[in-house]
């Protein structure tokens, strides 16, 4: 219903995989996500997800994966829903 | 080496062996399965009426067939709605739908709605089933407790005046504010969640589908989220979020209600409110669920939120579990300590039950800013990126817990990669008997402990000799039209699927507790493993045949 369509190239993420990634543990890893953040300003915790960025890229690796996940998270931002004063 | 079972004598002089505090459906789940085993049962509520408002609705379909076993579970699944799927949406735009159960071969859905009155209603004409076993005492309210080693000392006040009611074991089934464990002092340790949500019934003629139906910032309601749920009768559950500061008070109020529910159906559709509350919840449990002879059961052992219907399912489950520990323990054929093994066996699911609430809890109410961008970027993902659809927590609906690696279980040295462990919950199958008549293996399962033994055609009688007695033997065969010996039931897995799903060769056997879980498994037909195996799935490991012999 947000009549938005993604303004890139079609193809762009296909790099991403579609599978299970979570081994079943996908609960799991978004509560250490959150718990990571326990206690942190809004400073810090920016802070700490750019360096979870960086770590996650390093074990990610394949330059080609990382430009797909970004291409993936910035036309996902400012959907409709999303509290454009917040991101 | 099971001796027989000793009958307990109805506890009109001396102690009564069980009396079940609270009619509910976990206690009136308990009253049914012991008198299914012989044992007589005294059920003491403190009114005479069923649960006011719709409450517990979804049962899943384990509930559903441990009913299966008691004998009530087709009343339930006839008069309730049936429902395998839900939807997630955000705003109106549906990010994806899921099936709960998406093959055929099972007996029973993934969940069935109905109303807790109905479902107290038909316990209660099944526990009628029982007249000598089933005495269900309405007005009886529990004022005092006593216990010594032997047994526990209850004060009722009844309406002919106070009574004393002696009993060998007191089940507590009396809710999330259990009387019984504030008489006893025990704390209940948890996490209280400030957010407040509103519950309402209302019965109208509208056409949402029989699924679950979850909104993230529904465009008819301000709050954050909201869940509908179809019920019997034309009545639809409808949970709105309302955050921390919202006015229980007020919001409760027809005023406030009825505009929210038109802002969902609009203003021609005729609506009644049926019922309606405002609630904050919990998650707690008690660090021990068997206190000398006082055993806690339900709501009043562990409470949860109410997404993923983990509170009604998880109690039918204690019942599950315990009660056939307690029938041996009272007919003298294991020894007392089998009860301690409840409190590992369900305080392993109680403690699952609470970590998947608790993290749905986090998900639906953001606390941060940090905690709002992870959950609003999986939202905004959820549609396009399937990755992110297992990171969105809109309820993790109750499934049955695995009691693998738990005292009871023989550890399986080679399990196989597919298939059913040790623990493992017993899976459904479509089985065709030896008359021809289709049925379903769970049928066959739960009640005694029973030997499931897989295998090409008709079996080796000498092969089934000489196996403990009092173990019930069920043989599933690839092949059609098998006879075997007597008192051995033969069914044909005629789809393959009973092999499929219990990860099973020929020759392949599991020893099934009677909740129907698996208590072992073996490679072939052993008879010293299997009487090791009998020994320690019924609380006497050092008692085994196998060993003596």
């Amino acid at each position: 219903m947000t009549g938005e369509t993604m303004t890139r190239e079609p193809g762009a993420t296909a790099r991403l995989r579609r599978d299970n990634g979570f081994s079943g543990g996908a609960d799991g890893v978004y509560e250490s996500l959150i718990r990571a953040h326990r206690g942190l300003g809004d400073d810090d915790s920016a802070a700490l997800n750019a360096r979870l960025v960086l770590i996650l890229a390093h074990e990610v690796g394949d330059p080609e994966v990382v430009a797909a996940a970004i291409t993936l998270a910035r036309g996902s931002l400012h959907r409709a829903g999303s509290a454009p004063d917040e991101v | 080496m099971t001796p027989p079972p000793r009958p307990v004598p109805p506890g009109a002089a001396g102690r009564r062996p069980v009396v079940v505090i609270g009619a509910g459906p976990v206690g009136l789940t308990c009253a049914i399965d012991l008198a299914s085993r012989g044992i007589p049962v005294t059920v003491l509520d403190e009114d005479d009426t069923v649960a006011t408002g719709s409450r517990a609705i979804c049962w899943a379909k384990r509930t559903l067939e441990i009913w299966d076993r008691l004998g009530i579970g087709q009343r339930m699944v006839d008069k309730g709605v049936t429902w395998s799927a839900g939807r997630v949406f955000r705003g109106d735009r549906e990010l994806y739908r899921f099936d709960l159960l998406p093959e055929s071969g099972h007996r029973r859905p993934a969940f069935v709605n109905l109303q807790q009155y109905y479902v107290e209603e038909y316990l209660i004409d099944r526990a009628r089933d029982f007249p000598e076993l089933i005495d269900l005492r309405w007005n009886h309210a529990v004022t005092g407790l006593d216990q010594d080693g032997q047994g526990v000392s209850l004060t009722v006040a009844t309406p002919e005046g106070e009574r004393v009611v002696e009993a060998e074991w007191v089940l507590a089934a009396d809710g999330a504010r259990s009387p019984t464990r504030t008489r006893m002092g025990l704390p209940f340790p948890g996490q209280r969640f400030e957010e407040r949500f509103l519950i309402a019934d209302v019965r109208m003629s509208a056409d949402f589908p029989a699924e679950r139906l979850f909104w993230f910032a529904p465009t008819f309601h301000a709050g954050q989220s909201a869940l509908l749920h179809r019920q019997p009768d034309d009545v639809f559950r409808i949970d709105f979020q309302l955050g921390p500061d919202a006015d229980p008070e007020l919001e409760r109020t027809p005023e406030r209600v009825m505009p929210r529910i038109r802002a969902i159906v609009g203003e021609e559709t005729p609506v009644s409110l049926e019922w309606c509350s405002v609630y904050a919840f919990r998650c707690a449990r008690l660090a021990r669920f068997v206190h000398g002879r006082v055993v806690f059961v339900g709501d009043s052992a562990h409470v949860v939120s109410p997404f993923g219907a983990r509170g009604g399912n998880g109690g039918i489950q204690d019942a599950d579990n315990l009660c056939w520990k307690l029938a041996l323990v009272l007919q003298g054929a294991a020894p007392e300590s089998l009860i301690a093994t409840y409190d590992e066996e369900r305080g392993r699911a109680a403690d699952e039950n609470i970590l998947n609430s608790s993290r749905t809890t986090t998900f639906m109410t953001p606390k941060t800013r940090a905690e709002r961008h992870f959950r609003d970027g999986v939202l905004d993902l959820a549609a396009e990126a399937p990755f992110a659809r297992l990171l969105l927590n809109a309820g993790r609906l109750s499934r049955p817990c695995s009691l693998a690696g738990l005292s009871l279980q023989t550890p399986d040295p080679s399990p196989p990669p597919d298939g059913l462990r040790p623990g493992d919950p017993c899976a459904d199958a479509p089985v065709v008997d030896a008359a021809g008549r289709a049925g379903w293996l769970l049928d066959r399962l739960g009640g005694p402990f029973t030997l499931l033994v897989f295998a090409d055609g008709v079996p080796d009688p000498g092969r089934l000799a000489g196996l403990a007695p009092g173990l019930a033997v069920v043989v599933v065969t690839a092949g059609a039209g098998a006879h075997g010996p007597p008192g051995v039931a033969v069914l044909h897995d005629a789809e393959g699927l009973a092999a499929r799903r219990y990860g099973a060769a020929p020759g392949t056997a599991f020893l099934i507790r009677p909740d129907a879980h698996v208590a072992a498994r073996f490679a072939g037909l052993e008879p010293a493993r299997i009487a090791d195996a009998l020994a320690r799935a019924g609380g006497r490991p050092d008692a085994s045949v196998g060993r003596a012999a």
